[in-house]
């Protein structure tokens, strides 16, 4: 690089960086995947709360289960779908850590089921980010507690049939009637408004943890088109046209409240 | 029963002492004595869900740790329990559950998570009959899961089995600095009869106890805070050479582990027989070893005190000593593999035990010695 390019760039602001909550390694998820996505918007939140030095992340078993290398807070892979019971506990141990688990569809809805449930009845001040991709991506394509009516899964050649198997389960809907949760939403990930919305929530489903008033959940409708035999922006698609009318996004519970400008 | 015990001839351990001396002598159950002997031994927070015959450590435990700023909870299930203790020791808090059998076989997967993150925790076991549902009797059928496993992998435990309400208070504190010294899982395996039995103990008053020791534990997730670096709480390593290079640490500290090995032995200088047991079967065991005494026959008693490490090499040379050993369980037969693989054929060893509940007389096991002696 020449002198004079030098100075160009040191005259240059900086408007897009990584959050420093992410270390510099590179994902290694699938095209088109948002598991990245929501690891940069969990990453920016504990940037923009200061809450690097007293976090713990709990990472699931499922895509996602390396993402301990790819944040600087200290962290703990539990095993698969008990993350909430090892984040009740850090969290009672030291009320001042700020404690998130991040949980796929198998592990939150499927295996986790009872955890999920008995963290958010007991309202453990914990903060829940959950990627419903409605499959099992890590193990290959098999039918999720979510997969749609008549989605094609490798454990659902044929189609998900609701008398063999049930209807998808709607996390947001059954959590909803437990007074332990504070925060409750559920957004999809496919526009750069939609991402702003999830941002929204998810400042709120901390605070709930922050503000001592309960747990906090944000569900994330999710992409996995390696699973699913989509192109990337065509799963993009399906979730704007078919996902949502199965998981209607929006707010379930709000006991947090606007901050007052 | 002995009514009264002859001092124990314990095996010195590396453990300093296996609780405070302070307290007074007073009658105490098992398992209020558990639940003391976790407190005084500094347990910062209890995770568990009911069982019987074990529900009066976490009911006095739910009563007694908030009032002494500690963490009480009941779990959802047993595999919550254990998840709760993971956390926790991953944060550095000296983290305990109590389960009986069936609870224990929930907890088998975060138990090898555990053991493969390299956590101490503590897991108190009273025992009770199975398999399955079984009944609420008492039982020592859980000492193959305690001590070869039970959850997958290769990972270790050490087991410690006391045989009297004043172990009971002192071997949840060893089994926290025994942990904590080898960041590893430590069971306290007992059962049905010792948690319920009566017995004059020195237990220390609420009042009395200590906080919690202030450990420093560098690997902690406890939050960044001034650290320059992260701390991970895992057992997840994709690279099978790194799997490995794990595995051979865990040996490494498995191996090292094996200096606590404990065990206590009486009349063994002039014995010409043995009987090898554990826990409440060595309560038994000792009765009849002085039943027969009194008829002049030269019969010893041998208790292991860590399950794991087993006392292999103090069995080994006993044998060279003796006519034959009983190993007295109540189980069909599983500690007995072990005397077996520390005896090695060099005197006969001989198993009496029941399964199921039925907890034999001394005379019963006095009988199986008669027998083998004839
Ligand atoms: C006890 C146990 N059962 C099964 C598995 C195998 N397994 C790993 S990830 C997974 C499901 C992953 O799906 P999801 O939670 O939706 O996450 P995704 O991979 O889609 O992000 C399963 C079943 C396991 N690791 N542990
Ligand atoms: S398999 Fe699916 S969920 Fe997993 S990384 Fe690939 S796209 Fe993402």
């Amino acid at each position: 690089m020449r002198d004079e390019d030098i100075a160009v760039v040191e005259e240059m602001e900086c408007v897009f960086s990584r959050p420093e909550a992410l270390t510099d390694k590179a994902f290694h998820y699938c095209p088109g995947c948002t598991h990245g996505i929501v690891h940069r918007l969990v990453a920016e939140m504990i940037d923009e709360f200061k809450l690097m030095d007293r976090t713990v992340g709990v990472c699931p078993v499922g895509c996602s289960v390396l993402m301990y290398d790819y944040f600087e807070c200290d962290m703990i892979e539990a095993s698969h779908g008990r993350a909430p019971a090892v984040a009740t506990a850090v969290k009672r141990t030291d009320p001042n850590r700020f404690v998130f688990t991040y949980q796929g569809d198998g592990d939150l809805a499927s295996i986790g089921m009872a955890e999920t449930v008995h963290a958010a009845a007991r309202g453990d001040r914990i903060t829940i980010f959950f990627i419903n991709n409605g499959i099992y991506g890590m193990t290959g394509g098999q039918m999720a507690p979510t997969t749609l009516i008549g989605q094609r899964a490798t454990t659902s050649p044929s189609g998900r049939d609701e008398r063999l198997t049930g209807a998808p389960i709607g996390i947001c809907e059954l959590l909803s009637s437990l007074k332990g949760v504070a925060y409750l939403a559920r957004v999809p990930l496919t526009s750069p408004k939609n991402l702003k919305d999830a941002r929204k929530h998810m400042r709120k489903a901390i605070r709930a943890q922050l503000e001592d008033k309960g747990l906090g959940l944000v569900e994330f409708l999710s992409t996995c088109p390696v699973q699913w035999k989509m192109e990337p922006i065509a799963a993009m698609k399906h979730i704007d046209e078919n996902v949502v009318k199965v998981f209607p996004p929006g707010v379930f519970v709000d006991c947090v409240g606007d901050l007052q400008k | 029963m002995p009514e009264t015990m002859t001092p124990t001839k314990t095996k010195a351990s590396t453990v300093k002492s296996d609780a405070p001396p302070t307290g007074r002598k007073r009658l105490v159950k098992g398992n209020e004595a558990l639940a003391l002997g976790a407190l005084a031994g500094g347990c910062e927070c209890f995770f568990g869900y009911p069982i019987t015959p074990q529900n009066e450590i976490p009911e006095l435990l739910s009563g007694w740790m908030p009032k002494l700023g500690r963490v009480f909870l009941q779990a959802e299930s047993e595999v919550a329990s254990i998840n709760m203790l993971y956390g926790a020791s991953a944060c550095g808090h000296r983290a305990m559950t109590s389960s009986s059998s069936p609870g224990i076989s929930l907890m088998m997967e975060g138990l090898s998570y555990i053991a493969g993150a390299q956590l101490p925790c503590v897991l108190i076991n009273v025992m009770r009959g199975g398999p399955g549902l079984g009944n609420i009797a008492p039982s020592q059928s859980d000492y193959f899961q305690a001590c070869k496993g039970g959850g997958h992998g290769d990972y270790r435990c050490i087991v410690l089995a006391p045989w009297n309400a004043q172990e009971m208070f002192e071997f949840p504190g060893s089994a926290f600095e025994l942990a904590d010294r080898y960041r590893m899982p430590v069971f306290v395996l007992t059962d049905a009869v010792l948690g319920s039995m009566l017995e004059p103990a020195t237990v220390p008053d609420l009042e009395q106890l200590p906080p919690p020791p202030k450990m420093d534990k560098p690997w902690a997730t406890t939050g960044r805070g001034n650290r320059s670096h992260k701390n991970v709480a895992n057992s997840l390593y994709l690279v099978p050479e790194d799997l490995t290079e794990h595995n051979e640490r865990l040996q490494a500290g498995y191996r090292e582990a094996l200096r606590e090995v404990r065990y206590d032995t009486r009349y063994l200088e002039d014995a010409e027989y043995v009987v090898a047991a554990f826990g409440i079967s060595a309560r038994v065991g000792y009765s009849a070893v002085n039943m027969l005494r009194k008829q002049g026959l030269k019969v010893g008693l041998f208790r292991p005190i860590t399950l794991w490490p087993f006392p292999e090499k103090a069995l080994a040379e006993l044998a060279r000593k003796v006519k034959g050993i009983l190993t007295f369980e109540l189980n069909c037969g599983q500690m007995v593999e072990d005397v077996r693989l520390a005896v090695n054929g060099v005197c006969p060893v001989e198993f009496y035990g029941v399964a199921g509940g039925v907890l034999p007389a001394p005379e019963d096991v006095a009988n199986v010695v008669r027998k083998m002696m004839k």
